[in-house]
């Protein structure tokens, strides 16, 4: 939760024009196969994901996916540095779903993702021949696509996890809610910069009790959060649960209408960094639980999909600020996983002033580097 | 407080005064002249050269105010090491010289990308602003004995770890570092504003190991800078190496061809140390016990046995007592060349008050910077002697500690700071 809403006060700014175009329909779940030679099957189950062909010309193709698995599926179709090309969310057991993505000559890679979580069951797949080279507007247009694919997955699995959270709230299961709270707010974390668009959503679900006010009191997460680990009595959390869901849900829906700029996406994946430095490495995000890093991966995750989204437009500007940017992102990885815990993450407060640093470290060398995208972006 | 066998120091009292800032402020070289401005404060808001054979921030007239960091390297990547020096040359040179960090500035630039200086010297002129780079032991060789940047050959003999002398109560956290920035002016602003935008430039190359503000001179460095005062009340520096005396300086001050490794010559040794001075105990002392203590008269700042502040210390004459007149145990005594075989230093002190602490005392004393042309045969005996005998120990604690390389001045814009040591 922040004060100043940059991607608000850009949204009705004066970056219109070229920036702003929103051109390029994402084009997904068609029903026409338009692609050379006709849908590619996609076989997906709970622990396989094979695809048709690994090597297609370059155009227009449509995936088929059918799921024979028992978990919901998501398919994607990932460019070089994990930018989402195509993608097929919420493909649940025994139904078909298809993708049309247009391919230009490149590596890339599809992935199932078999209960919606992780980095997916990957394959190679190499595009050649030719297409028209896109121009340098098409390509930040594209920028705008395919981060809101990002932002629509994002959601789903939001809405999902913060509904089995808080159904573990109102059925008084606190050890089930307190795992859920950490999972259900990397969802949140991801695409905050989006959420903080919409005026009051952001304090009412994601404000702190220091931040309260007389017209914004404590609710959302944290709140249950004080609730579940300071009292660990949530017999009279229902409410507060219930309008965190709605809350929510109507972010959601917002959030799925939002086309953001591409100068947009490039300060939103500064801001999500400078989150990362104010509020996690400082312990101050999730006080009670001390589930910080989960945030914290959250955010480097949102801002990485912000820079894959703009990636394309950035090598043809600035191709020695992508390499700055990729190593950063390396070095946090690096710095980060030294504290993974199974599928989670140390608390906070097992961290030392040294790990603390380290973490700071490797955050302000990606910081730097991400900062200069906006202006790359924006300058002809 | 009796506690004899802490801390014997030496370093700060020495000599002195002047409050900074008026006569003291001094020749500060090629002066940015505003209208109505007098000579000194025309003189004391003028650049300095930032390029020639030696480093300014050495023998340069000591400035009025300090913001020293220490940098821990945190690539192992040499040519990104390289580049960071590169690139924070070429700031050093435009920010001495009263411009903005970047070659864009703090305002020029497009709205939507963030300035490449920060802004807070807008309008302030250079201030006398050097900035003065030092290499630390731990650059050659880390703590885990790697080599990360191929140059543990190329380490100076002289860069030795400095011996943990009687009394010393070091904290690691603020102590060494791979390379250090001293940044001296006589704005505040200014220096801070330096050391901020060289932070910035490095990220993902250095961090920020620690920092120290220092708000008042405690040495001079020419003959016509008057003497300041350290936190004791007393002159300080009085007896400093002074930019005048070449002869001394070539023997004392700078490294000469041959001394080491080629990449050395024309450099010079730094020493810091922060030294925490009790003042409370202090001020409670007597005005005889605390001249006995110094060895000098705290008004005019004369030896004792002696009528003025440059009267060579008499270390022989006897009081009406029959006991000398500058005790056995008194720091001037002790720091003085003729107990040291000759040695001297050219010290270039800050007076530091960091608050309180959490007993209500001053947090205070001297951030202690001492150059010289080796430590071995320099800082370390001196200190070694003034650990064991110096009465001044019972009022100070030497809490941080750092030796650094500083090599040879820059000598245009297509040199940077270390190319000896990378080439």
């Amino acid at each position: 939760m922040r004060t100043i809403r940059i991607l608000a006060l850009l949204a009705a700014g004066s970056l219109g024009g070229t920036l702003a175009a929103c051109g390029g329909d994402d084009a997904k779940s068609g029903s026409a196969a338009a692609g050379a030679g006709g849908p590619i099957a996609v076989k997906a189950t709970d622990t396989s994901c094979e695809v048709a062909q690994n090597a297609l010309n370059a155009g227009t193709h449509v995936f088929a996916i059918t799921n024979s698995g028992a978990k919901v599926t998501e398919f994607y179709v990932y460019a070089a540095g994990d930018r989402v090309v195509g993608e097929v969310e919420n493909i649940t057991p025994g139904l078909s779903r298809e993708l049309r993505v247009e391919l230009p000559a490149g590596s890339y890679q599809t992935a199932c993702k078999p209960g919606m979580i992780g980095d997916g069951i990957r394959s190679g797949l190499t595009v050649s021949g030719s297409s028209p080279a896109l121009t340098e507007d098409a390509l930040l247009a594209q920028a705008t696509s395919s981060y809101t694919r990002y932002i629509t997955s994002q959601t789903e699995a939001l809405v999902q996890k913060t509904g089995d959270f808080v159904a573990a709230v109102k059925a008084g299961d606190v050890a089930k809610a307190k795992e859920l709270f950490p999972v259900a707010r990397t969802y949140y974390e991801r695409i905050e910069p989006v959420a903080e668009i919409f005026g009051d959503l952001d304090p009412k679900i994601d404000g702190r009790e220091d931040g309260a006010t007389a017209e914004l009191p404590f609710t959302g997460f944290h709140r249950l959060e004080k609730d579940l680990w300071v009292s660990g009595d949530v017999s009279k959390s229902g409410p507060i649960a219930d309008q965190l869901l709605t809350d929510v849900k109507e972010m959601v829906t917002k959030a799925k209408a939002e086309k953001l700029s591409p100068l947009q996406l490039a300060n939103g994946a500064k801001e999500l960094l400078d989150e990362v430095a104010n509020s996690k490495i400082t312990g101050e995000e999730d006080r009670y639980s001390h589930t910080d890093l989960w945030d914290f991966a959250a955010n480097v995750d949102g801002s990485r999909a912000a820079v894959a989204a703009l990636r394309p437009a950035l090598e043809k500007r600035d191709p020695d600020l992508v390499k700055q940017i990729d190593a950063g992102f390396q070095g946090v990885e690096t710095e980060l996983g030294k504290y993974r815990v199974e599928d989670g993450w140390k608390l906070h407060n097992q961290l030392t002033e040294a790990q603390l640093k380290g973490l700071t470290d490797v955050i302000n060398a990606l910081a730097e580097p991400i900062s200069q995208i906006a202006g790359a972006i924006a300058q002809k | 407080m009796s506690d004899t066998t802490v801390s014997r120091r030496r370093a700060m009292a020495l000599a002195g005064a002047g409050v900074a800032g008026i006569a003291g402020a001094a020749a500060v070289g090629s002066a940015v002249a505003r209208q109505g401005a007098g000579a000194s404060e025309r003189l004391a808001a003028g650049a300095v050269s930032f390029y020639g054979r030696s480093q300014a921030g050495i023998v340069t007239p000591a400035q009025d105010r300090l913001h020293f960091v220490a940098f821990d390297v945190v690539t192992k990547d040499r040519n990104a090491l390289i580049r960071m020096l590169k690139a924070w040359t070429a700031a050093a040179a435009r920010m001495t010289a009263g411009h903005d960090a970047g070659a864009v500035g703090a305002t020029a630039g497009i709205p939507e990308a963030p300035p490449d200086d920060t802004g807070e010297a807008i309008g302030l002129p250079p201030s006398g602003l050097t900035l003065t780079v030092g290499f630390g032991s731990t650059l050659f060789r880390d703590a885990a004995g790697r080599d990360r940047f191929g140059i543990a050959a190329r380490k100076p003999a002289a860069l030795v770890d400095l011996p943990t002398f009687q009394g010393d109560l070091i904290n690691p956290s603020i102590s060494g570092g791979d390379i250090v920035v001293q940044a001296c002016a006589n704005d505040p602003q200014v220096a801070v504003h330096a050391i901020r935008n060289l932070a910035r430039i490095g990220m993902g190359v250095v961090s920020v190991r620690w920092s120290q503000l220092g708000f008042g001179r405690t040495s001079s460095t020419t003959k016509d800078q008057a003497t300041p005062r350290n936190l004791f009340g007393f002159k300080d520096g009085t007896a400093n190496l002074k930019a005048e005396e070449t002869d001394l300086l070539r023997q004392w001050l700078w490294v000469a061809a041959g001394d080491g490794p080629e990449w050395m010559t024309g450099g010079s040794y730094m020493v810091t140390r922060k030294i925490r001075m009790l003042i409370e105990t202090w001020d409670r002392t007597s005005l005889g016990e605390q001249e006995a203590i110094i060895g000098r008269t705290k008004g005019e700042g004369a030896a004792l046995g002696r009528d003025k502040e440059f009267d060579e210390p008499d270390l022989a004459k006897l009081g009406p007592d029959g006991e000398p007149a500058i005790a056995k145990t008194a720091h001037v005594r002790l720091a003085h060349p003729t107990v040291n075989g000759g040695a001297r230093l050219l010290r270039r002190g800050y007076n530091f008050v960091d608050g309180s602490d959490g007993l209500g005392r001053l947090n205070a004393g001297l951030f202690f910077i001492a150059y010289q042309r080796d430590p071995r045969s320099q800082f370390i005996p001196i200190q070694t002697r003034l650990s064991r005998n110096d009465d001044m120990n019972e009022y100070i604690r030497h809490v941080s500690s750092g030796i650094f390389a500083c090599p040879p001045g820059v000598t245009g814009s297509d040199d940077f700071w270390g190319s000896g040591l990378f080439a």
